[in-house]
């Protein structure tokens, strides 16, 4: 069985030797005291260790757009970006809408071995809003699947919402809504106001996101289930969730580290890099969005990771895909926006990126404590680096990062997936 | 100026001084049995239209070749474009070919732009119109119009108050004719039912008034902008009858404007909708004159982006 040290690394700011033997955390015990012979050593004064990330919304793009993202690539983005686990929205081609899908996107996740792959179900046949897909079957595949998404499109019908709402409870499921009302957003370029009216494109008020969270919360009280707000863009939406809270409504909700981040001024560049749905928004909103996530009003961040080939990005706006990579530079993006910023400690960052995900997504070897006995999905880092952002050096297939050139903070240093290394090369 | 001409709010002062008085030179030649100039010889500009639009398209090919240029026209039609080739792959083309100007008119706001700053060409840009963003060219000749109206013919239009009429949301004509009339000095007021306004529109630099028969008696040019009739199938407003009656200049209406007021439209008209056929037929109506003034104020654009010989010289040696 292969060792390996951590050795004098902070845990929560105690300096701490984290002994991996197999798949396992061994032991962890006061620096220096860890017994190193025969282990592979990692001297990490200068290091942070957390919880392997764990994202509830990446698209991975496979099966039918391997052009774009593979398993196999899009899972060596998350294990550079920190992750050990990712949610794979159900929108490919075939849509993951059946068992055999769900199963088929599993078992690639374990082939590729970078990071546990847990596929998202739609909750429609074909995302079409039109019947359930079937949901049961899913859930009781090998995928075990227990987030239920339509994203990219939203059930926008209420009834049928309802429906998989109250349908989901029978194995602890969760509904997770992009929240978006169709009509309200016909055509819609950019975040609808003073910059979509300037620059003659069609804008996408915040009410469409916020009427469908109204909607959806006051139909999770009434059938008692589980919702998840994806992508949360907007102040209106974080006072809605907030409300929704406290009156003991079961909601849980997620915001990208591009919301977190930009804002929509950055679209009088007509650069489609910044085209993103839901789009992005003004300074308040991203203001607002922070003190959410600083308060737990929001409970994760979630990348969105939105893989498009160059083809897709590289023209005029309004015929441009939507959507942004994320999955690598998320932790330095929520350390440049709440770290720094004094909104989250790194306690904090690890409930909102690993302990909170890896619950709301039902995973139990994931979000775990770093302690004897628990699984070794970790994440090592280096709080004082600093990156610059590469596009061209990023694992995943796709391009198109908003970030290129910026110089952020932190470096990931290693990722371990159950005692194995997926990111890291040095010892 | 800038190499580019993409939208209004990028022209300063002196810049849109600049094209308007270039402007008023060129237009002396088009009084002469010989109407061109050999400025631009041996220049490329290419007209790339992915809209149909005849008068702008040549408009601006009288323009490029009054001043001698070299002049090629693509359309969208019948072109590798219908043929599914990409505006970056089109640009990739027209550069290889040598185009020193590219004329753009494309459906998407902020084609133009891209165009200008993708590194796909090295040419200078102009936005013919785009989407529902600019018209940069349209406002210069409604500027060149108002001030040879209004204004003698000379400096800015400070004090000049311009009314305009119509759909402003979908509007690049009225988002043009706002940076620049400001820039200018004029006072602008938009004329709209609400839900033709844009959001944000409170934050621009002019008045803003749901009714049109407020401003009329204040002002100096009235633009009509044209409605077009499938907004009513989107709600927009409820029929093309009450636009007009609470929107359309008509006669009467005509006869609240004080006695030097000018009617504008940058066409094509939609006669009976927003203006009157006997309003567009008026003395007041200056509407033709637009078009012709068109032909000067392109010229002076494309003449300036590409830094043809010197004005002076030309006027002598005119082959």
């Amino acid at each position: 069985m292969s060792t390996t040290v951590i050795r004098d690394v902070s845990i929560n700011g105690e300096r701490r030797d984290v002994v991996i033997a197999g798949e396992s955390i061994a032991e962890v015990v006061a620096s220096g005291s860890a017994d190193t012979a025969g282990a592979t050593v990692i001297e990490a004064r200068s290091l942070i260790v957390l919880p392997g990330l764990v994202d509830l919304h990446t698209h991975l793009r496979e099966p039918g757009r391997e052009d774009a993202e593979t398993v196999e690539t899009g899972t060596r983005a998350a294990a550079a970006g920190g992750f050990t686990a990712v949610h794979a929205m159900a929108n490919t081609d075939p849509v993951a809408d059946t068992a055999g899908v769900v199963e088929q996107v599993w078992r690639l996740g374990a082939q590729a071995g970078y990071c546990d792959v847990h596929p998202v179900g739609a909750v429609t046949v074909g995302l079409a809003g039109q019947r359930l897909a079937e949901l049961g079957a899913m859930a009781d595949s090998a995928a075990r699947v227990r987030v239920f998404s339509d994203d990219g499109k939203c059930v926008s019908d209420a009834l049928l919402m309802r429906r998989a709402l109250e349908y989901v409870k029978a194995f602890d499921g969760v509904i997770a809504q992009h929240s978006q009302e169709p009509r309200l957003t016909e055509d819609a370029q950019m975040n609808e106001g003073v910059m979509s009216g300037v620059l003659g494109l069609k804008g996408w008020p915040a009410v469409a996101e916020e009427a469908i969270i109204a909607r959806d919360v006051l139909l999770t009280e009434h059938v008692d289930s589980r919702l998840h707000v994806c992508h949360v863009s907007t102040a209106g939406s974080v006072d809605l969730i907030r409300w929704a809270k406290s009156r003991g409504i079961r909601v849980t909700a997620e915001v990208t580290p591009h919301h977190l981040m930009l804002t929509d001024d950055l679209v009088a560049t007509y650069d489609p890099v910044y085209k993103v749905n839901p789009p992005l928004r003004t300074a308040a909103d991203v203001q607002a969005l922070r003190a959410g996530l600083a308060d737990g009003t929001i409970d994760v961040v979630a990348t969105d990771h939105a893989p498009h080939p160059s083809e897709d990005k590289d023209c005029e706006w309004q015929a441009a895909a939507m959507g942004m990579l994320g999955l690598e530079t998320a932790l330095a993006v929520v350390a440049e926006t709440m770290v720094v910023t004094g909104l989250l400690d790194w306690a904090g960052v690890a409930d909102r990126m690993s302990i909170a995900p890896a619950r709301i997504g039902r995973l139990e070897g994931q979000g775990r404590p770093i302690a004897p006995g628990e699984p070794a999905n970790l994440v090592l880092i280096d709080p004082a680096a600093r990156t610059v952002v590469t596009a061209s050096a990023l694992a995943s297939r796709s391009r198109n990062t908003p970030y290129a050139g910026l110089d952020l903070p932190t470096r990931i240093v290693a990722t371990f997936l159950r005692g194995r290394r997926t990111y890291g090369s040095d010892a | 100026m800038k190499a580019h001409l993409l939208s209004a709010a990028d022209l300063t002062r002196d810049d849109a001084l600049l094209v308007l008085d270039t402007a008023q030179e060129l237009a002396q030649i088009a009084d002469r049995p010989i109407k061109k100039l050999p400025t631009l010889r041996g220049r490329t500009v290419v007209n790339l239209f992915y809209e149909d639009s005849t008068r702008t398209r040549i408009s601006f090919e009288a323009a490029a070749k009054r001043l001698s240029a070299d002049v090629i026209n693509f359309s969208a039609k019948g072109s590798s474009v219908s043929k599914g080739e990409s505006l970056k792959d089109t640009a990739l083309t027209l550069e290889a070919m040598g185009a020193d100007a590219v004329v753009i008119r494309h459906s998407a706001s902020g084609a133009p732009h891209r165009l200008a700053t993708s590194g796909w060409i090295r040419g200078s840009v102009v936005n013919a119109g785009d989407g529902t963003h600019e018209h940069p060219t349209q406002a210069l000749l409604d500027a060149y119009t108002i001030r040879e109206h209004l204004a003698g013919g000379a400096g800015d239009l400070a004090g000049r108050r311009v009314t305009i009429v119509g759909d402003v949301l979908h509007s690049r004509v009225a988002r043009s004719n706002v940076h620049l009339l400001h820039t200018l000095g004029a006072q602008v007021t938009l004329v709209a039912p609400p839900t033709l306004l844009p959001v944000g529109v409170e934050q621009w630099p002019c008045d803003v008034s749901y009714s049109i028969d407020a401003p009329l008696p204040q002002t100096d040019a009235v633009m009509m902008l044209r409605v077009q009739a499938e907004r009513m199938d989107s709600a927009f407003f409820p029929s093309a009858r009450e636009y007009s009656r609470r929107y359309g200049l008509d006669a009467r209406r005509m006869a609240a404007l004080p006695e030097h007021a000018i009617v504008m439209h940058p066409g094509p008209m939609n006669r009976g909708m927003e203006i009157g056929s006997d309003v567009a037929d008026s003395e007041r109506s200056v509407i033709v004159e637009q078009v012709t003034n068109g032909v000067s104020v392109r010229m002076a654009v494309l003449y300036l982006l590409l830094g043809g010989a010197p004005l002076v010289a030309d006027e002598e040696e005119s082959a």
